[in-house]
């Protein structure tokens, strides 16, 4: 019995993985919608990074 | 689960399979009921931000479709209507639709508060909570009130989309959730009605076993009346209008005979004509519900033509 033959559940589990990786692309794509989405609506892009950025203090304090 | 229960695992499982578990069906309504809270509401989304909320609340609301499914496998197994889900058909187990299931629920509430905020996050994350463990896993199988309770979860999605867009709960909000909650025991004790074997023979306490096909008519009526009483009001708040109230008048009026209709059958005139005026109750249930809906949605699309049909409304 050779040690590569094909059975029914080897197409099942192909299935299976195109699925998963069909899911995780489309998934990639909404976070980056979502990134584009934001930023051209204008939110903040800049955050607390665990030392001081200036370009997140507020002005004339 | 309360005993134990032994399915065979008969084969792998294929995609399909794993998203059986997510109930699309009831995605489908979800889905359909968050977009209409999100677009009535007078704030507006990125359209893309939109997609991606609902897409999230549709996985969350799936989540505990799967979460359901892990508790309820015993029952899935004895009930005919539910016998062929993946995991009492045997080819997914109960521990990986629980898996799914809990990691779907946390992706889709962190998601959600990235692609819109934190209320309606907080608020996907108490709808989740609610349907598997305080409908599943404590009030199913202990209260003939299940329905009633039950149907808080299925009342959320309009909520949750109002709060994507608003970032708030309001008046508008919670009519909607009352629409939803006022449904369901009618929706669901007419389906009762004709599926009750089903429910005596996995021992949920339906109404109907416990308390009787007459007494579950007479809640019928009850829940429909209130039910009515909330579809009109609905017309005269901040989403309603005149092409909304002319809808829900007939609509309920419409719903209101037919619970009547029911209410004055006994059951040997229900078994004479195979439970035909329950059925098609039931099925009328389903139209009144997205039919209420779309014309709520009909009205936001005026205002937002800008269109005004009734002067001074």
């Amino acid at each position: 019995m050779a040690i590569n033959r094909e059975h029914e559940l080897h197409g099942r589990r192909k299935g299976r993985n195109l699925g998963l990786g069909l899911v995780l692309a489309a998934f990639v794509l909404i976070v980056f919608g979502i990134t584009i989405a934001k930023m051209s609506g204008g939110a903040m892009m800049e955050a607390y990074d665990h030392t001081v950025r200036p370009s997140l203090m507020v002005e004339d304090e | 689960m309360t005993d134990t229960t032994i399915i065979p695992r008969q084969d792998e499982a294929s995609f399909g399979d794993f998203f059986a578990l997510l109930k699309p069906r009831v995605m489908s309504l979800v889905v359909f009921t968050a977009a209409a809270g999100l677009f009535v509401a007078p704030v507006s989304v990125h359209p893309v931000l939109a997609f991606a909320s609902i897409l999230f609340i549709a996985i969350g609301a799936g989540a505990s479709g799967a979460l359901n499914m892990w508790w309820d496998a015993d029952i899935d197994a004895v009930m005919r209507r539910t016998s062929g889900r993946p995991v009492p058909g045997g080819r997914v187990t109960a521990e990986d639709a629980r898996n799914l299931g809990l990691a779907l629920s946390g992706l889709s509430v962190v998601m959600l508060y990235l692609a819109a905020n934190l209320v309606a996050a907080a608020l996907l994350a108490f709808t989740i909570f609610f349907y598997a463990v305080i409908y599943t896993i404590w009030l199913k199988r202990a209260t003939p009130q299940n329905i009633v309770i039950g149907g808080a979860a299925g009342a959320f999605p309009p909520m949750i989309g109002w709060a994507v867009a608003t970032g708030g709960v309001s008046v508008e909000s919670v009519l909607m959730f009352a629409l939803i909650f006022m449904w369901t025991p009618p929706h669901f004790w007419a389906l009762a009605l004709f599926m009750n074997e089903d429910y005596t023979k996995a021992g949920v306490p339906m109404l109907t076993v416990t308390h009787g096909r007459r007494k579950t008519r007479n809640q019928i009526l009850a829940y429909t009346v209130l039910l009515a009483a909330i579809a009109i009001g609905i017309g005269f708040s901040g989403i309603g209008g005149p092409v909304y109230l002319v809808a829900a008048l007939g609509l309920n009026a419409q719903f209101a005979i037919r619970a009547w209709m029911l209410w004055r059958r006994d059951e040997a005139a229900a078994d004479a004509d195979g439970y035909r005026a329950e059925k098609r109750f039931f099925g009328l249930s389903l139209s009144y519900l997205f039919l209420h809906f779309l014309a709520l949605m009909a009205e936001a699309g005026l205002d937002r033509l800008g269109i005004t049909l009734v002067e001074g409304w």
